[in-house]
């Protein structure tokens, strides 16, 4: 029996059993922790978020299936990173995009090339991007139609509407007519706060609903697919800036130190969607831990003297852009210790 | 015999990062299936010895032997027909009793050519003269030394590192502590836990043999806490020895590579490219403890040893006394041949050990085990994907490695750029292609830069 089935026998080198985490199931798993936020992003925005949205998706699945026949490369389309650009890039468009007077579908086909094929295919694939395709791509659209992409939705809860209101969203009312206005505009603080969370108010298709993001990412730490410290570092350090440099005295609008208030700025804009799912993408963020807390402070820092200094009212999607350059120099600075070689060193400073 | 439990550890080194709780472990690693309820409950049973025994003159690390028998002369069982020819070396001997009838080069476990020693056996298991020492622990350290080294005794877990070499530490290096690896840490194989089981007394005379040898008054035996029958039995076995403890470990690959376990088990760390005997201590496995006494007591030389033949692919999982020398078809004919559709053939664990192109290779020292998994098993090394940095492999890597970077490096060409990630550190443990979702065969990465640069 052996003579014939000897030359049958797999040779492989080890370990010759593997776990059965595969890049796909990730991929698919992030996009189903989106999926909460993104059925909020329906509710308040109907048809039109999900044309957007499903725009996105088909358009980035699209380029990346072309780009690759085009250089030959068999298309990983089942690995799931395209849908979930897409996902993410649908996510953080406004719904407002959905309209054909003013033409304006070309900015989601647009910003899903740019984020497709000019920052991830050109810099290598998957795996090889230093930035985060979905912000590029949206990065790209608000510097191109800086109008188009800032027509925010009422968001009105009415699934076949394709006619909306449209309004400010909170961190546009916070920029240029203060705090007051804005729980004025919400009626009172709680008021404010129950809108922020369940997403009843104006922003991007998939960042409006916090408590639903919260659920999606929490489901990624008890999956183990992030870990605490970006999220955490990210939405501490921005709570701590929010506290001491977010007040403002009413009247003659200067700042008051340790007057702000973190949880409005926590849970509103593209803070929840980006400290839970862009900032945490493997790619663009740092691979060891106590690089990854850094890199979370510095995106909170950034985050916040854009919305507080910056021209912007939103700083989320820049500061996260600004870090990933940033990511491969932490790496490198907070490089593992080899086993043995801490004790070692301290040996040799005792001596 | 004093139950270890952290706190009589910290007692002793009191300046060490101690984990204090019921199991101790190191930092990083990994939970593989363990799968060895396979072949756990099969008592160790002699396996039939072969008509035709191979026996290669290298077994270990270190040296090939010398022949000192001819073609056509007749070998008694336990008789030496290899003679070291370095200083690191061990001796083989004849696991049966019969006629010489080949010398010449065969194929090992691994595919290389090696100078092999084919003896026909006569049926007959006829000893040459051992000598009996009922009283061994009389004998000097020296004396003891020799005996181990006469037995051709190597570091049975894989890796076959002659034994006496271990043995004999330069002088500066003060040895204190001896550390049995009960931890058997790699997936299917139940080699160890069936010899603490059946064996426990024995395991722990071949410990005091080895202190007895190094000098030293401080014995463990580290055991990971899956097995809680080998623990009970180790430490009844101990139970009169003040001075060996049993350490249970946590269950967590791998816990039974020398230096996780060290720093387990004592909370000593051994820096980069040091070696175990510069924080003072030895390792040994449990099958090298096993053989040490049997060379001290009865002066047996190591020509058998127990060999777990495991996995899904084969018909009755068991675990055999084997000969060296047999041949692993033999032992899969023993234990029911293979399943219809085993694809795999192991030496080794699913971890570490290497596939097999070929049954008709020889059982050496080193062989603690043959998996054989079957086709929907196996997973394909050649469709792998892009590393995505998702930072898994940094995170369980006992050495505290980068090997994402490693890989990568290696991928690319930047062999002398993957010196600097720590590439020699690498022990090949498997742990980050284990975790890796890309599928990415990091080990053969890492081999394949440590190849192309000088350490």
């Amino acid at each position: 029996m052996e003579a014939t089935k000897k030359d049958q026998f797999i040779v492989s080198v080890s370990p010759h059993v593997k776990s059965d985490e595969t890049t796909s199931r990730i991929m698919w798993t992030v996009s189903i922790a989106l999926m909460p936020a993104f059925l909020a992003g329906m509710y308040f925005f109907g048809l039109k978020g999900l044309f957007v949205t499903l725009l996105c998706i088909a358009s980035c699945m699209a380029f990346e299936k072309l780009y690759m026949s085009w250089v030959g490369k068999k298309a990983p389309i089942s690995d799931g990173s395209a849908f979930l650009t897409g996902l993410l890039l649908g996510m953080n468009m406004p719904a407002s995009l959905w309209s054909f007077s003013p033409f304006l579908l070309h900015v989601p086909v647009i910003a899903s090339f740019v984020a497709i094929v000019i920052t991830k295919q050109l810099f290598g694939g998957l795996g090889f991007n230093v930035f985060n395709p979905a912000l590029i791509g949206r990065a790209f659209a608000l510097i191109s139609w800086p109008k188009a992409m800032t027509v925010w939705n009422e968001p009105a809860a009415a699934f076949f509407a394709m006619d909306a209101k449209t309004t400010a969203t909170p961190l546009g009312i916070l920029k240029e007519e203060g705090v007051s206005k804005l729980i004025e505009t919400f009626g009172d603080k709680t008021n404010l706060y129950i809108h922020l969370l369940t997403g009843n108010r104006a922003g991007s298709i998939g960042e409006v609903s916090a408590a639903a993001l919260i659920i999606g990412g929490i489901f990624l730490l008890y999956k183990r697919y992030i870990s605490w410290h970006i999220p955490v570092s990210f939405l501490a350090s921005a709570a701590v800036m929010a506290f001491v440099f977010g007040g403002k005295d009413a009247a003659t609008g200067n700042m008051v130190l340790f007057a702000g208030d973190p949880i409005v700025h926590l849970l509103s804009g593209g803070m929840m969607l980006g400290a839970w799912f862009m900032a945490t993408d493997y790619v663009t963020s740092p691979s060891v831990r106590n690089g990854q807390i850094l890199f979370g402070i510095g995106c909170g820092f950034l985050t916040m003297l854009i919305r507080l200094k910056g021209g912007f009212p939103e700083g989320v999607m820049f500061a996260i852009l600004i870090m990933n350059c940033f990511a491969p120099l932490i790496d490198r600075g907070f490089r593992s210790k080899v086993f043995g070689a801490v004790k070692q060193e301290k040996a040799k400073e005792s001596k | 015999m004093v139950l270890h439990y952290g706190l009589f550890l910290a007692s002793q080194y009191p300046k060490e990062e101690i984990f204090i709780m019921g199991t101790v472990t190191f930092k990083g690693g990994i939970h593989p299936p363990d799968k060895k309820d396979l072949a756990a409950n099969a008592a160790i049973t002699e396996a039939k010895a072969p008509k035709i025994i191979v026996i290669p003159l290298s077994q270990h690390i270190g040296a090939p032997c010398n022949a000192v028998v001819a073609i056509g002369q007749e070998v008694k069982k336990g008789q030496v027909v290899g003679e070291p020819s370095a200083f690191v070396s061990s001796p083989v001997h004849s696991s049966v009793s019969g006629k010489v009838v080949a010398i010449g080069e065969f194929p090992n476990a691994m595919g290389r050519m090696i100078n092999s020693v084919v003896i026909e056996n006569d049926g007959k298991d006829e000893w040459t003269a051992l000598k009996d020492n009922p009283d061994y622990m009389g004998l000097s350290a020296d004396d003891l030394k020799e005996k181990v080294k006469a037995a051709g005794i190597v570091g049975m877990g894989g890796a076959a590192f002659p034994t006496s070499v271990k043995l004999s530490p330069p002088k500066e290096k003060k040895i204190d502590a001896v550390l049995i690896n009960g931890a058997e840490c790699e997936p299917y194989l139940t080699a160890d836990y069936r010899l603490m089981v059946e064996k426990p007394q024995e395991v722990v005379e071949g410990l005091k043999v080895l202190m007895k040898i190094l000098g030293v008054d401080k014995g463990y035996i580290g055991i990971e806490d899956n097995k809680p029958d080998a623990i009970a039995k180790m430490t009844a076995a101990a139970s009169k020895e003040q001075n060996i403890s049993i350490i249970t470990c946590e269950v967590k690959y791998p816990q039974g590579a020398e230096k996780m376990l060290i720093k387990a088990a004592l909370g000593r760390e051994v820096p980069p490219r040091a070696l175990p005997m510069d924080v003072g201590v030895v390792v040994q496995n449990i099958g090298t403890a096993l053989a040490i006494y049997e060379a001290a007591r009865f002066g047996k030389p190591l020509i058998e040893r127990v060999v777990t033949v495991t996995g899904e692919g084969i018909n009755q999982p068991k675990n055999l006394m084997a000969r060296v020398g047999s041949k692993i078809s033999d032992l899969v004919g023993e234990c029911g041949g293979l399943k219809d559709g085993a694809a795999k053939v192991i030496s080794g664990g699913p971890m570490m050990g290497f596939a097999l192109s070929s049954l008709d290779v020889a059982v050496t020292k080193g062989t603690s085990g043959i998996l054989v998994i079957p086709g929907d098993q196996v997973s394909h090394t050649d469709e792998f994907g892009p590393c995505i940095r998702c930072g898994r492999c940094i995170d369980i890597c006992p050495m505290g490695l980068m090997p994402s970077i490693l890989s990568v490096l290696s991928e690319k060409g930047f062999y002398e750029e993957a010196k600097e990630y720590n590439l020699f550190d690498c022990f090949e443990c498997g742990s980050c292609a284990y975790v890796c979702p890309s599928k990415r065969p990091i080990v053969q990465f890492v081999r394949l830069a440590k190849s192309m640069v000088k350490p």
